[in-house]
């Protein structure tokens, strides 16, 4: 089965490029602006979106993420809306690939079975899930692969070259290293550290491995890009969303083109990258 | 299932099952870890040398055993079953919670942890964890959410004294939760060279036995004094719920004596059907905090707020072993609201001399009406968890309030 994912990792290879993967939170901070950003990031230079899905409790995740997560909640965010998000997403975009990321116990109370289904019928391609390590494989991972969906697993400083073949075995779409131990938001990791780890864990896949934490700037996107197969930026997107919201926290005029123009300059950056040592 | 278990004292499976509840429900990056902490924990339980350290500690600087007290008046202000109360309030720091901070650190010690985080809610797990990172010279961070700073104000000054950095949590709902969101935040950024000291029965298998392991010299001592001063088994046992480690400390070894009744009491705050923390009796199967077990929710799988009167109670969760024990039926949960326990704290305070902790109190509470059913030659033993005196301003400014209006 080929995903989304993996068609367009095939052609940002012929190319000769990176990904540039972009991070929001699904329904922050209401359904109507998320659509309309997500429907603007491809066009600004997104080549993969992520799109989280909110929850209470994101233990791996830092202050900005954890407020984004609460603004989508406080504005009527489940699981189900954000699966109508994906499913009007697609109406115009059947291209962009769309990673749902987040924790385990929604997609619990969903129903795993049901939750695959209208997943991969709304038009999701992949699931990230920070709290489903390679030990409870037969929760979601499994199941997930047999609906079609990729299985997109966390590698991070901690995981040794002993165990990074338990973690790689029921991964697809790509693996996402990240840089850093530490929750979403923290400081970046120096790039060429990221370039050795990369290498790494190329030794053991073919998979495509992607980069994230702690990515801010149009540079910092390039020094990536020039590493590994794709970078992704999440803290720094929910960032400028956040600051352009009024004093209740509800959009303004100037929320989607906000986030829009960032990402367009940090595309920039993963553009201009010299190619990705295959 | 049920009827064909020959054990209720034999989990967690190799992946840390209690039937379906408990597992590892952790991001990658502390997934390495947890398993080096399963192996060094085996180690250490199969070590004498581990075991006499242990039990020279609890013996010398715990003060165990705890004395197992016929609480006399009490039991004929009720007119029912005997009531013997477990005294874990006497324990260094005041409370059952130093039984387990005491065999986590001396774990911590054998894998050359210099760094030891820590959750609390009533702050007493925060107080012993400070107190064992003093005796041991470790440096020591203690989470707890910002609502539960102020109304356990005395167990604040007393970490502090005692050279832990507490951090007040302003996230989430600013209660026991949010502080065990926070120490999983440290613990994934500082993995290397921490260790996470969790303070009862829950989060990621081996914790959860772990845990139990260390608390069950409750119910070891528990069986042995009975013995001694009644010749025979109690007829039932009774502990307040936060996240169970009490209550499972008590009742673990009791679990195949099918004469014993067990009854966990979780808190009913203000009522079951308004805002509480009773997730077994209002809750259903999730997941949180690395395991799966019974959780408090709205229908989207998002936690909800729980609240009690007692800090160390307000958790929306309960550890995995609970809810498998719930399911089989072993175990009947039980649970007891703010006012009930307010009114078993003063009861107990004036009758026995002994100020409970607002957490105990609960137990407390269903004691008053299970004993006066039961008869005379019933032995019923309580789980006394801690001592009251970090609860006096709290409930002095209560009762005061009443008197004015
Ligand atoms: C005295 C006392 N009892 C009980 C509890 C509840 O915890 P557990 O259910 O793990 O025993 C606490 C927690 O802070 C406590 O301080």
């Amino acid at each position: 089965m080929t995903t989304r994912i993996d068609t367009r990792f095939a052609e940002l290879q012929t190319q000769g490029r990176s990904a540039f993967v972009t991070y929001v939170m699904g329904g922050d901070p209401d359904m109507a602006t998320s659509l309309d950003l997500i429907k603007a990031l491809p066009k600004a230079g997104a080549d993969i979106i992520e799109l989280g899905m909110a929850f209470t409790d994101p233990m791996a995740d830092g202050p900005a993420i954890q407020a984004a997560g609460l603004r989508a909640l406080k504005a009527g965010m489940t699981l189900k809306k954000t699966l109508d998000l994906v499913r009007a997403f697609r109406k115009d975009d059947n291209a962009t690939p769309i990673v749902l990321m987040g924790y385990y116990n929604p997609i619990y109370i969903y129903g795993v079975d049901r939750f695959l289904a209208d997943a991969k019928t709304a038009g999701v391609d992949g699931l990230i899930i920070v709290d489903l390590p390679p030990e409870e494989d037969s929760e979601l991972c499994i199941p997930a692969m047999k609906a079609g969906l990729n299985f997109i697993r966390l590698a991070t400083p901690t995981t040794d070259d002993k165990r990074l073949p338990a973690v790689l075995a029921n991964t697809s779409g790509f693996v996402y290293y990240v840089s850093i131990t530490g929750i979403t938001g923290s400081a970046a990791a120096d790039s060429s550290a990221v370039g050795t780890a990369v290498a790494r864990i190329k030794r053991h896949t073919p998979l495509p491995v992607c980069v994230g934490f702690g990515i801010r700037t149009p540079e910092a996107a390039q020094a990536i890009a020039e590493r590994a197969n794709g970078a992704v930026v999440g803290t720094a997107l929910v960032d400028v969303l956040a600051k352009s919201l009024d004093a209740e926290g509800k959009a303004t005029a100037k929320t989607v083109g906000a986030v829009v123009d960032l990402v367009a300059s940090l595309a920039g950056g993963v553009r201009s990258a010299r190619q990705a040592a295959e | 299932m049920n009827s064909r278990l020959n054990s209720f004292r034999s989990g967690p499976d190799e992946r840390g099952h209690f039937g379906m509840f408990g597992g590892r429900f952790v991001a990658e990056t502390l997934m390495p870890l947890i398993l080096d902490l399963e192996k060094a924990y085996a180690d250490a339980k199969n070590d004498p040398a581990f075991q006499r350290e242990m039990a020279g500690y609890r013996k010398d600087y715990i003060g165990r055993p705890s004395p197992l007290y016929f609480a006399q008046r009490l039991t004929e202000h009720l007119g029912g079953a005997k009531v013997y109360l477990k005294r874990e309030e006497l324990n260094h720091t005041g409370s059952h919670k130093v039984n387990n901070v005491l065999g986590q650190i001396l774990v911590a010690r054998r894998m050359g942890k210099k760094r030891i985080i820590a959750e609390t809610g009533a702050g007493q797990h925060g107080v012993a964890t400070a107190t064992l990172c003093a005796r041991f010279g470790l440096d020591c961070v203690v989470y707890m959410g910002a609502v539960d700073v102020a109304r356990q104000e005395p167990n604040v000054i007393r970490m502090e004294m005692l050279g832990a950095k507490v951090v007040p949590v302003q996230s989430g709902t600013r209660t026991l939760k949010d502080a065990m969101n926070e120490a999983l935040r440290d613990w994934v950024t500082n993995v290397h060279d921490t260790f996470y000291c969790i303070g009862t029965v829950a989060g990621p298998h081996p914790y959860p036995m772990m845990v139990r392991d260390f608390q069950s010299v409750i119910g070891d001592e528990t069986r042995q004094q009975m013995q001694e001063a009644e010749g025979r088994l109690p007829d039932s046992l009774i502990a307040c719920i936060g996240g169970g480690s009490n209550a499972m400390g008590l009742f673990h070894p009791f679990l195949d004596d099918s004469s014993v009744e067990i009854f966990g009491v979780e808190a009913a705050g203000h009522g079951l059907d308004k805002l509480h923390a009773a997730s077994l009796t209002g809750g259903r199967p999730g997941v949180l905090h690395g395991n799966r077990t019974y959780l408090l929710m709205n229908d989207d799988g998002q936690i909800q707020d729980a609240h009690s009167i007692s800090a160390g109670l307000d958790y929306p969760g309960i550890g995995p072993e609970h809810s498998w024990l719930h399911e089989t039926g072993r175990v009947k949960y039980l649970s007891a609201t703010d006012e009930e326990a307010l009114s078993a704290f003063q009861l107990l305070s004036r009758l026995e001399g002994i100020i409970p902790a607002l957490e105990s109190a609960h137990a407390i509470a269903r004691v008053m009406d299970l004993a006066p059913q039961r008869p005379k030659n019933h032995l019923m033993v309580v789980n006394l968890s801690g001592r009251g005196d970090k609860d006096v301003p709290q409930v002095g400014d209560i009762l005061k309030g009443r008197k004015k209006t």
